[in-house]
Formats: structure tokens, C-alpha cells, sequence
């Protein structure tokens, strides 16, 4: 760091204020050494790591036909049919009582004092919770190809990466949604609860009931827009069906790959905003 | 160059319709410590908030160094350290930890850093602890971090909520010993407070407040000799045996110079008394000589406490 002369102080000690980006990555550094200590990291990467285990245990064993017809099958089935609950721990985890644990447990009155800008904290916690979240889905991911290297060979198919690209979007989602709700409490355990019930049941719910009595495309939920990363390992990519006659006709949806990220980008570019002001604007009383 | 300064313009705070804060208008200027003195209640920590920008103001302005806090807070508060309603620190953080993560924040270079957080850590008594997690800390070892914390940057101002609550007297004493020390380099200090002989021990201004509105702000001495109505010539006095009226009202108040002599309780008498300190050490002796079980012979309340209890009359 340079001395520099225009400083106004009285003071000996020469100090430039840093740029709010480094701000930024200094609240995410020391946010990732809490979460590393924290119990609740290591709980998660716990419940990752026996999903996994139980995976390779089942599937070693039992060697389901499904699984094993073709390295495309076997990752829809393994990385497919879990990844997104991963996606969705993680950020009930981390984002859930992001925001309003600060204020719960008044670790917020610690920084915001400081000259840093608010949305510097919000940013920092909110990249400090996708790195260690990124961690749990790169786990999850390693023991999923170590599997199908294991069956497969090194043949690893390219929707399984596009797959793995559309989870980390949806993560970002998913933290920008958790961040923004839990900027709305100030009890931890309510703002938790409540990401969980959505996106463990109500989103699930609404999307069967939107397409099954309302029968419309659920365009507006964020679940939705997720099914980008199972459908893209399907071969062929699968498309929007109807099926049955006349009353009894259903439609299932299938999202198309732009749908996908056009949702998933606007629910982070949203709920980003969303949060970002409320925190701006929250007070500390 | 300039002096340090806290400025509030109007300053107003209303929860609901209920004025926290009322046209605060305030101006503190130069190195110096004010007491920011008021009952519960009366709008100092609402007062201190503003000026940290943790809550916003319904009205008004708050300045430091002639930068307002809102929406200025990064330019504003770089010269300020505050610490307001003992925050939490991260409990699995140590206190190198977290006062490295406000070292960075605040651009402390990288080379000092490290003296810089031992050196504060040790002001505070805490060495022992600086490796230790914090969630394992009592509360005043805490404040004391939180202490070390504001501190860390050598600010010019430092805005302070009660800044001893929750330490034992060993730690009140240091606390003001650092607090003098601030004083004489040149820095700001704005402090709230319930103790007022602290107060009175290591500020040179008292800023009253009251159902959110400053009731004076000037210096210790004259607040103290406007408002207190016995211009600090109180004297009380104990006794090993319960005393009459009799002998309070006979012996007592009968002698030269003396206003009045009413009995606090059975054992104690409060006297006011017109004359200085040559006139006190007479009617100490004039006591004693009457051998009515005189135990002991003080000042029963501070100068400022008299004023503060004469300006505040009830309690919320
Ligand atoms: N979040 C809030 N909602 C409603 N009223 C509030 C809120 N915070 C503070 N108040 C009210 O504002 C007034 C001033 O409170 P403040 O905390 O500033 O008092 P104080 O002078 O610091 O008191 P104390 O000496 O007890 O710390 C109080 O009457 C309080 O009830
Ligand atoms: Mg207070």
C-alpha cells in the first residue's frame, strides 16, 4: 500500500479506504472461514457425501437396468435425480438465515458500522454462501463421474457438463432467492423454514397443480426453469406433450434450454435487486 | 488540517408516530470527549445510530467531519470508529480474526496490521485471548474485542454507546484510561453514558438529552454551576446510631453558614451550606466536637449529578 499524502487524519498511520470491491471479497473471505468452522458446512457436506455413498452402494449392488443401458442414463439417474435437492439444501443452508441471522444474532452491528458500503455485506455473504455451496455441488459431482468412470470409461457425455453448468445457475437462483427472503425476517429459524417449505414442497406443489388443473405452461416458477438440467440429459432433448382426449388430456411441459435460463437468470436478477434493496434500506434498531 | 467534527442538522427519528429523536441540533467541534447523557429512553442510541447509518433519520441531517452519514456512510464513517449496542463478533472467529476482517475493511496496510491488532488487543487486556474463538467469550471479554474493534483505525471520531456496560471496574478504569488517551491525540469522542462519575472523570462536555430533545450542551463547569441548584455545597453525613430530629434540627442546622439539614434516614443527614472549603473543614470539626456518632463526612453526590437530576425530572 502506498503513503499517501491526502490523507485528512491527524493521525501518523497512512490509510486508504479500499475499493468496495475489495471490500467485497474481504467479507467473503471471512465469511468462508466461519462457514469452514461452522458445524452447519460440515452437517451439508455430510448429507452429500452419504447421498452419494448410498448411490454407489445401491447401484454397485443392484446394478438397476436404467442406470446402466447407456453413460447418458446413468448420469440422467444419479446426477439428475439429485442434484437439484443438493442445489436446494445448499441454499436453504446458506441463504436461509443469511440476512436475517445478522440481525437475529447481531453479528450485523459488528460490520456495518464500518465504512463499507451495505450492499458490500450483502454481495460478500452472498458470494461467501455460492463458494462454499459450489464446494458441496463439486463433491457431489466428483463422486458422480467417479462412478461413471468407474462403469463407463472416460467417456464422460457433454450434456452432462451443460447439465452441471445449468446446476450452478440455478444455485446462483436459488442463493438469490434465499438471500432475499431471508432479508425480509429478522428470526433465523422462520426465515429458514420458510425457503425450505418453498422450495421442498410449495413450488412443487403449484407447478403440479398449475399443470395438471390450470393447464398452462408454469413459466413463472423457478422449479420450472430448473428442469433444464435433468431434461438436458435426455437424448433426445424432450418436448411439451399432450396426451388422452377430450377432458382427460394432459399436457406435460417440458422446459426448452432459452425458457430455462431466461427463468432462472430473471429470478436471480430479480430477487438480487429485491434483496439488495431491502437490505439497503433495513434498519438496525 | 481540519479539526474533527459531528454535526446534527434537525435530526429527527420517529418510530411510528412515536418521536425517538426530536430537532436534535448539535454541534461538536475540536479534540475533545462529551458525555451524551438521558434517561432510557431518551434517544441516545437512536442518536448514535443515525450517525453510523445503521437506522435513517426521519428528518434532518447527521455530519462527520462535515460528511453526511446518509448517503455518504463509506466516505463518512472513514474517519470514525464506533461501537454502538455491543455487537456480536462471528463465535467462530478469534479476535485476530475478526479485527483483521476491519483491519482490511478499513485499509489498514498489510505490513501494520499485524503490530496494529496486538497492540489494540493488548490495550484492551485481552493477548491472552487473541487466538481463542470468540463464541466462548464472557461479555464484557467480548466488549472488550468490540472496544479494540472501534479503536482499531485510530480514528479522529469516535462515537461510543455506553462503552462499559458489561465490564468489571477493573475494565471501566482502563476503558476511561483509554478514552484520555484519545484526548490527548487529538481525537473526537462522543459517548454515551449512565455513569456519570465517568463522565465527569474523563469528559469535557456534557450534551443532556431528554424524551428526545437536547435539554444543554456546554462545557462540564458551566452545566454544572447553571443548573445545580446548590452550586455543589452539599455535604453528607453518617452516623453509627440512629439520630433524632431533634438534634438535626438543634445541633445541626443551628450552626454558622449552614442552609438546611434534613434527614436522608435514621442514620443520615444531608447539609447544604453556603461558603467553600474553609467552610466545610469547620463544620466538620463543629460536628465532631458535638460526639453525636459522626461515622463519616462527604460529598454525597457528584456536581453533575445534581444537575442531571435537577434537569431530569422523571423517569420515561
Ligand atoms: N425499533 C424501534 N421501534 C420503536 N421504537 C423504538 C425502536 N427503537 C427505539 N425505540 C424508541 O426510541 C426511544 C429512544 O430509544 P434509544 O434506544 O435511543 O434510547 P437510549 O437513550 O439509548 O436509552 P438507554 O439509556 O436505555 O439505552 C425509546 O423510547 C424507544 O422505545
Ligand atoms: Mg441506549
Amino acid at each position: 500500500m502506498s503513503q499517501s499524502p491526502t490523507r485528512l487524519s491527524s493521525s501518523t498511520r497512512t490509510q486508504i479506504l479500499p475499493s468496495s470491491i475489495s471490500q467485497v471479497g474481504t467479507v467473503t473471505k471471512y465469511e468462508l472461514v466461519n462457514y469452514f468452522r461452522s458445524r452447519r458446512f460440515f452437517v451439508l457436506l455430510v448429507i452429500g457425501v452419504i447421498i452419494s455413498a448410498l448411490l454407489t452402494v445401491l447401484v454397485g449392488y443392484y446394478r438397476p437396468a436404467d442406470f446402466m443401458s447407456s453413460s447418458l442414463k446413468f448420469y440422467y439417474n444419479w446426477f439428475g435425480g439429485s442434484v437439484t435437492f443438493i442445489i436446494i439444501l445448499s441454499g436453504i443452508f446458506y441463504g436461509g438465515d443469511a440476512i436475517s441471522g445478522e440481525f437475529q444474532n447481531k453479528t450485523g452491528y459488528f460490520l456495518v458500522a464500518n465504512p463499507l458500503r451495505r450492499s458490500a455485506i450483502y454481495i460478500g455473504k452472498w458470494l461467501g454462501a455460492l463458494i462454499a455451496s459450489m464446494i458441496m455441488l463439486a463433491v457431489f459431482t466428483a463422486i458422480a463421474i467417479g462412478n461413471g468412470v468407474y462403469y463407463f470409461g472416460l467417456s464422460i457425455p457433454y450434456q452432462l457438463w451443460v447439465s452441471v453448468l445449468f446446476g450452478l445457475l440455478y444455485l446462483i437462483a436459488v442463493l438469490g432467492f434465499t438471500f432475499f427472503f431471508s432479508s425480509l425476517f429478522k428470526s433465523s429459524s422462520i426465515s429458514i423454514l420458510v425457503t425450505a417449505i418453498l422450495f421442498l414442497f410449495a413450488f412443487m406443489l403449484i407447478q403440479t397443480l398449475v399443470e395438471g388443473l390450470v393447464k398452462i405452461e408454469p413459466w413463472f416458477l423457478i422449479t420450472y426453469g430448473a428442469q433444464i438440467i435433468t431434461n438436458t440429459l435426455i437424448d433426445p432433448y424432450p418436448t411439451t406433450s399432450t396426451q388422452g382426449f377430450g377432458p382427460n388430456v394432459f399436457t406435460s411441459y417440458a422446459t426448452t434450454i432459452p425458457e430455462g435460463i431466461a427463468i432462472l437468470s430473471a429470478y436471480f436478477l430479480i430477487t438480487a435487486v429485491l434483496g439488495l434493496l431491502i437490505f439497503e434500506r433495513r434498519e438496525f434498531t | 488540517m481540519n479539526s474533527p467534527s459531528i454535526e446534527a442538522v434537525n435530526l429527527s427519528k420517529r418510530y411510528g408516530s412515536f418521536p425517538a429523536l426530536s430537532n436534535l441540533n448539535l454541534k461538536i467541534e475540536g479534540s475533545k470527549c462529551v458525555g451524551f447523557l438521558g434517561p432510557n429512553g431518551a434517544g441516545k442510541t437512536t442518536t448514535l445510530k443515525i450517525f453510523t447509518d445503521m437506522i435513517r433519520a426521519s428528518e434532518g441531517r447527521a455530519l462527520i467531519n462535515g460528511i453526511e452519514v446518509h448517503p455518504n456512510k463509506k466516505k463518512a464513517l472513514e474517519s470514525a470508529g464506533a461501537l454502538i449496542e455491543s455487537p456480536e463478533i462471528y463465535p467462530s472467529l478469534t479476535p485476530r480474526e475478526a479485527l483483521s476482517m476491519v483491519a482490511e475493511l478499513r485499509g489498514l496496510p498489510k505490513g501494520e496490521r499485524r503490530k496494529t491488532i496486538e497492540d489494540a488487543v493488548a490495550e484492551v487486556k485481552m493477548e491472552e485471548w487473541l487466538d481463542k474463538k470468540v463464541g466462548k467469550f464472557s461479555k464484557g471479554m467480548k466488549q472488550r474485542i468490540n472496544i479494540a474493534a472501534a479503536l482499531l483505525s485510530d480514528p479522529e471520531v469516535v462515537l461510543l454507546d455506553e462503552p462499559t456496560t458489561g465490564l468489571d471496574p477493573r475494565g471501566m478504569a482502563e476503558v476511561r484510561d483509554i478514552v484520555k488517551s484519545l484526548k490527548k491525540r487529538n481525537r473526537l469522542i462522543f459517548m454515551s453514558s449512565h455513569l456519570l462519575n465517568e463522565v465527569q472523570d474523563i469528559c469535557d462536555e456534557v450534551a443532556m438529552i431528554d424524551h428526545g430533545k437536547l435539554l444543554v450542551y456546554d462545557t462540564l463547569s458551566n452545566v454544572t454551576t447553571r443548573f445545580s441548584k446548590d452550586s455543589g455545597n452539599v455535604i453528607e453525613i453518617e452516623f453509627l446510631r440512629d439520630i433524632d430530629y431533634q438534634s438535626v434540627n438543634k445541633n445541626i442546622a443551628s450552626l454558622a453558614n449552614v442552609n438546611s439539614a434534613e434527614r436522608i434516614d435514621s442514620r443520615r443527614v444531608r447539609i447544604k451550606f453556603s461558603g467553600g472549603a474553609p467552610i466545610q473543614e469547620r463544620l466538620l470539626s463543629d460536628i465532631v466536637t458535638m460526639k453525636i456518632g459522626m461515622i463519616s463526612f462527604h460529598s454525597p453526590t457528584s456536581a453533575l449529578e445534581d444537575t442531571y437530576l435537577n434537569l431530569i425530572k422523571d423517569t420515561l
